[in-house]
């Protein structure tokens, strides 16, 4: 789950992380009050608060001198959808704006804190090449970022720090600051199950100080259930209409921009499906996991989340029914196209326990329904049939 | 011989009283596999499916000699059940819970890195098998037959896509391990490239993996200098869209990182068979033998 900007530097506050002082802007008549929350004397920056990076790229963060500046801004932007590099073509609605007090800038640093897999721990990464993408530089210049692992019960390795400050050329007095704020991200990360948080740039001050210009924040989906503040921080509008909707329903489900709708049971074999899909000529539609358990209900509400993509010209089923038997599989698959109207071709492939006569119910059920025990042959009928 | 799991095992469950446990224990027992009883905190003292039901690891332990241990207690206490497990003597713990937060993981990757004795494998993942002798997890028997394909995946029912394939190409299986879908798991696919080079009984191997993290890439050097059976490997998510987990918690490009395409260029310059067409893992192998 991800957050906002002005939510992520609400976390930061809390636990002494140096951010700017923001007003909220949810509506023009807004625009009065948020700038008395801030010290306005030499203007504000104002930021469309979206899930998404590269705002800034097409106008969606700019500097704003004048109350009327920020109106033309919340004007412009209020309401809208912003597009990026890192969105759809459709892009994010725009709800909300936060302004930000001016900070001068002395130089821009990249921090972060990730799940570091191939590690087994929580790392930090660090880089004097702040503002810009991270990964062009891992790519470019991987000698410019620098690593720390918090290990054994998550320690900071105080010899590796300092090394690491000296690298960044931090002078005393920021190298303490520098502490603080690795020690401070860390609480976060840890206490509220965050699987990234990101600062890009984390600044030096024309004063000399650390200070966070930016803040990004994941939380891990899984530990959602002990994290009741964070869960309410969730904005749906800012995620994907179906894929909001499968969530409710526990399906496990991404959009993509093909016309073969998928089902599958399993997530690793939903991906191979979309695979063998694209490998045959077609485009897949969407990843959609229906899970260990095809019931009639769970296919129903799968084959409606489908349906509802007007994309979709044809759909592939493909169930490897291990411990459950087939014949039940295609019975619920059957009950569920009859009480759902269904205007495109399905070819089902059953493979597993009793897959045969699975293949019987399905052929012989009248409906637009094909049934295929091989995933090769299946994907090519699908093909087929949506050209 | 075979890896891992075999006529040696006296496994028992955790959370055994669940639905989902009693189902599959049932499957389990019905293979053939020495399961000696289940620890459901409580419920000590019960008994259930004919096996004795303890409050603790612990107690188990020290009433069956069990050494295996199969966990499938809800996500938010797997944690503490997989660590309460490696304490008391059980050497081989096999995590099927999906969901479990991965910070927990970090924890327990921890806690268990002081104990040389311990195995986790998973969590997220559909258990091991070693057909003939012994089944602990939720794989369908049915498919399986005895024999010398190795099977390391990140995934369940691509596991069984790719067992189906070897089965119906006469060449049955020594052990398939589901490694888990999660970013941060147990038991990775260089600790069971490891297990089947040294096995008798395995002639080849399949890995089946995924996007995300860089597992595979890892896998690909150690084959480079260590292997010398012949592997085959798939790779799902060619067509997974970039920074969306794709169901399995680990199964995501982040940050340009983990994509399909790396991972086939890494293990096809490690000498690795690959194959793009998932249909055909089976007819690669036994091309290959």
């Amino acid at each position: 789950m991800n957050l906002h900007e002005y939510q992520s530097k609400e976390l930061f506050e809390l636990y002494n992380l140096p951010v700017s002082k923001r007003g909220l802007i949810r509506k023009l008549s807004d625009v009065e009050k948020a700038i008395e929350n801030i010290d306005f004397t030499n203007g504000c920056v104002a930021k469309v608060q979206a899930h998404t990076g590269g705002r800034g790229k097409v106008g969606g963060v700019e500097l704003c001198k004048t109350k009327e500046e920020i109106e033309k801004f919340v004007n412009n932007w209020l309401g809208k959808k912003i597009v990026t590099n890192q969105t759809d073509d459709q892009g994010l609605p725009v709800n909300i704006i936060s302004i930000d007090e001016l900070t001068s800038i002395e130089a821009e640093l990249y921090m972060s804190l990730i799940v570091d897999r191939a590690d087994k721990c929580v790392s930090m990464i660090v880089s004097r090449a702040g503002g810009m993408n991270i990964e062009e530089v891992a790519e470019t210049n991987p000698e410019k970022i620098l690593k720390i692992k918090f290990q054994h019960g998550h320690k900071i390795d105080e010899n590796q720090f300092y090394e690491v400050c000296r690298k960044l050329e931090f002078n005393s007095e920021q190298s303490k600051q520098f502490h603080e704020i690795a020690k401070g991200c860390k609480k976060l990360f840890l206490e509220k199950d965050l699987s990234l948080l990101e600062i890009n740039p984390l600044v030096i001050t024309s004063e000399g100080n650390l200070h966070c210009l930016d803040a990004k924040i994941n939380v891990d989906e899984n530990a959602l259930y002990r994290q009741e503040d964070i869960l309410s921080m969730r904005d749906s509008s800012q995620e994907d209409e179906r894929e909001y909707q499968a969530k409710k329903h526990d399906l496990s489900y991404v959009s993509l921009d093909g016309n073969i709708g998928c089902m599958v049971n399993g997530a690793g074999l939903a991906m191979g499906t979309m695979d063998t899909i694209k490998l045959y000529n077609g485009e897949p539609a969407n990843f959609l996991d229906v899970g260990g358990t095809a019931t009639k209900e769970r296919v129903g509400e799968a084959l409606k989340l489908i349906l509802s993509d007007n994309n979709v010209k044809g759909i592939l089923v493909n169930i490897f029914g291990g411990i459950v038997r087939c014949d039940l599989i295609a019975e619920g698959i059957i009950g569920a196209i009859n009480e759902i109207e269904v205007d495109v071709p399905i070819v089902v492939r059953l493979q597993g326990n009793m897959s045969t006569e699975g293949k019987e119910l399905l052929n012989s059920s009248g409906l637009n329904v094909i049934g295929e025990d091989s995933l090769m042959k299946a994907s090519q009928k699908i093909v087929e049939l949506v050209k | 011989m075979s890896v891992l799991i075999g006529s040696k095992t006296k496994a028992i469950f955790q959370g055994f009283t669940g639905s989902q446990a009693t189902m599959h224990a049932e499957q389990c027992i019905a293979y053939g596999t020495k399961i000696v009883g289940g620890v459901t905190p409580g419920k000590g003292g019960q008994e259930h499916l004919s096996l004795p039901v303890f409050n603790t690891v612990k107690e188990a332990v020290t009433e069956t000699n069990a050494n295996t241990s199969v966990i499938f207690v809800p996500a938010r206490f797997s944690k503490d059940a997989i660590i309460e497990a490696a304490e008391n003597g059980i050497e081989l713990i096999i995590c099927i819970t999906e969901g479990v937060p991965v910070l927990d993981m970090i924890n327990v990757i921890d806690a268990l890195n002081h104990n040389e004795n311990v195995r986790l494998i998973g969590p997220n993942c559909p258990g091991v098998i070693t057909p003939g002798e012994a089944k602990l997890g939720i794989m369908p028997a049915s498919i399986h037959a005895k024999g010398s394909v190795g099977i390391v995946s990140r995934s369940g029912t691509l596991t069984y896509e790719a067992v189906n394939q070897t089965t119906l190409a006469g060449l049955g299986q020594s052990t398939c391990i589901g490694i888990g879908g999660d970013p941060i798991n147990g038991t990775s696919f260089i600790d069971c490239l490891k297990m089947f080079e040294s096995d008798d009984q395995t002639e080849s191997i399949v890995m089946v993996g995924e996007i995300g993290g860089t597992a595979e890439e890892e896998a690909a050097e150690y084959i480079k200098g260590n292997v010398s059976k012949p592997v085959v490997s798939y790779i799902a998510g060619v067509t997974a869209p970039k920074g969306k987990r794709m169901g399995h918690a680990g199964a995501i490009i982040s940050g340009g990182k983990g994509t399909a395409q790396d991972k086939f260029r890494a293990l096809e310059s490690a000498g690795v068979s690959v194959v793009t067409d998932l249909n055909l893992i089976g007819s690669k192998l036994t091309e290959l033998l």
